[in-house]
């Protein structure tokens, strides 16, 4: 509760959770104030925004509304966003864990195959995965989960080294409680707090990847994205550079939103803590 | 009497260390006894409590034989041996509530239902004396001063009502006052429960205190082994006397020079 009342404190964090906050909303009322599929033609093309109360933000080539593509593409990027570092974490805190408290040769391997993954540019490899996989909803995350679980595992990794070796887990030892429980219960909880800051940027990071891989016609085509909307307006960038604008601005929000609430996490989790 | 636990020529070497932390440590630990292993800082006396309770590091030389007559195929962790740790500001976990770390021994050993667990937390709380018990198991590590985290991790390790009972330097890290307390309340509960305590302390006036016999450490040795009041009146090793010498009481001359 302190902590979330630390976090709104900051410009930073109120500003960055006030972005998101209306990104989100946009995204949960994306049915309501624009019903039906926004990939269904609503009215004349190229229509320009402003022009037509019923359709604020005009038209694209083939007459779809532009406004609906927006808040339901909200919907696309949060989800993808959210699903794929939560992915990420989830996996890259249980390697961590894992080759922090085994150690030795478990420890080796484990972060060499933590280092392949490191060594491939996490663009390329996600391009490769859905190329390889198809484009679904489903792969892209996967493909982005992928491509960034490498950097909370060496994280987890390093915060499980300095924590195996306190008091607490030693009592457990005492106690009688398995390694296992060991790992998960007294020593995963505490290595959390910097990885949930890692978190943010691993959402901001695969918004941007999930943008950049439905621009490249990668994504799902029955689903309407941000990075689609922007290559669909490309081919018609001179007349109509709103088309590309629009989402683009959407884009630009919800990474800052998410960087924002990130570094003020960050700084809250710093400054407040445990005494 | 009985003897819980004997040790024979125990040697531990901890990895890529040149000489050895212990050296043919040999003795007996009675029943219902209190011990202290009293010695100064690095003669070994917590290698040896760790020992004891196998929580060495990996890779750990240990050469010698631990018996626990008893007991058969060794003691169960936890059930056997209770640890109470020097710092309790490290040995309780931050971010689990202080019954879940209190009941965790008696679920495990006993096989309490969470409930009776909670009950149980609550009766162990009012026995280590901590004031509102309700309050203090919903309670953090971090919300309570030094003196009540002690309480609670000495709740803690008695929670599975061990035979033996390691207290390894837990008024270190506390002042005189609440040291006197929390060694007050070890020996009631130890004398109550018919356990057995090792004490490790550099404090030979805590340890002729309450223990009914001494073991004196020095550079990994056992020098001296007797009981406490005539360890204390004819040491007959030189490190027992040193230590015994270098006591500080109200009648110690000051040892910083007086302004003029």
């Amino acid at each position: 509760m302190s902590f979330l009342r630390r976090l709104l404190s900051s410009p930073t964090g109120a500003i960055g959770a006030a972005l998101l906050s209306v990104i989100a909303s946009a995204a949960l009322l994306a049915p309501w104030i624009s019903p039906g599929d926004p990939l269904s033609i609503a009215g004349p093309a190229l229509l320009a925004p402003f022009s037509d109360p019923a359709l604020p933000f005009g038209t694209d080539r083939l007459g779809r509304d532009v406004l609906a593509g927006l808040l339901h593409g909200a919907r696309t990027s949060l989800v993808v966003g959210l699903a794929a570092a939560a992915a990420s974490v989830l996996l890259g805190s249980m390697v961590g864990t894992i080759a922090g408290f085994a150690g030795r040769l478990v420890d080796e391997a484990l972060m060499r195959v933590v280092d392949a993954f490191q060594i491939v540019p996490g663009f390329l490899l996600a391009l490769a995965f859905v190329s390889v996989a198809g484009g679904s909803l489903p792969t892209v995350i996967v493909a982005i989960a992928l491509s960034s679980w490498a950097q909370p595992a060496r994280l987890v990794r390093a915060e499980v080294l300095s924590i195996r070796e306190r008091d607490y887990v030693a009592a457990a030892r005492v106690i009688g409680m398995h390694p296992i429980e060991i790992a998960f219960k007294e020593i995963l909880p505490n290595a959390l707090p910097p990885v949930f800051a890692l978190a943010a940027v691993i959402v901001a990071a695969a918004i941007l990847t999930e943008a950049a891989l439905s621009f490249l016609g990668l994504g799902d085509p029955n689903v309407v994205t941000w990075g689609s909307m922007i290559a669909e307006g490309r081919n018609v960038l001179r007349a109509a550079p709103f088309l590309s604008v629009i989402p683009g601005i959407g884009l630009v929000v919800a990474v800052l939103g998410v960087y924002l609430v990130s570094e003020a996490a960050g700084e809250a989790l710093g400054r407040g803590g445990r005494p | 009497m009985t003897t819980v636990l004997g040790i024979a020529d125990l040697t531990v070497t901890y990895r890529r260390a040149a000489a050895s932390a212990l050296i043919g440590i040999s003795l007996e630990v009675e029943a219902g006894e209190i011990l202290a292993i009293i010695g100064e800082s690095g003669s070994g006396k917590s290698t040896l409590a760790r020992a004891i309770a196998d929580l060495l590091p990996e890779r750990t030389e240990v050469a010698g034989l631990l018996r626990w007559p008893g007991l058969e195929g060794g003691p169960r962790a936890g059930r056997d041996i209770g640890y109470v740790f020097q710092d309790p500001g490290s040995s309780l976990n931050p971010v689990l509530s202080i019954g879940e770390q209190v009941g965790e021994g008696a679920r495990r050993h006993l096989g309490l239902s969470r409930r009776a667990a909670d009950a149980e937390v609550l009766r162990l709380l009012t026995r280590v004396r901590l004031p509102e018990p309700e309050r203090i198991a919903r309670a953090f590590p971090h919300q309570l001063s030094g003196g009540q985290r002690q309480r609670v991790a000495i709740a803690a390790a008695i929670a599975a009502q061990p035979h033996l009972l390691i207290a390894d330097e837990v008024t270190s890290s506390l002042d005189v006052v609440v040291q006197a307390a929390i060694v007050e309340l070890l020996v009631e509960l130890v004398r109550a429960e018919n356990m057995t305590l090792i004490f490790v302390t550099h404090d030979l006036a805590l340890a002729s205190g309450i223990a009914d016999r001494v073991a004196v450490m020095a550079e990994g040795r056992l020098v001296e082994l007797g009981p406490v009041a005539d360890v204390i009146a004819a040491p007959k090793a030189a490190e027992t006397a040193a230590l015994i010498a270098a006591h500080i009481d109200l009648t110690t001359p000051p040892l910083v020079g007086e302004a003029p």
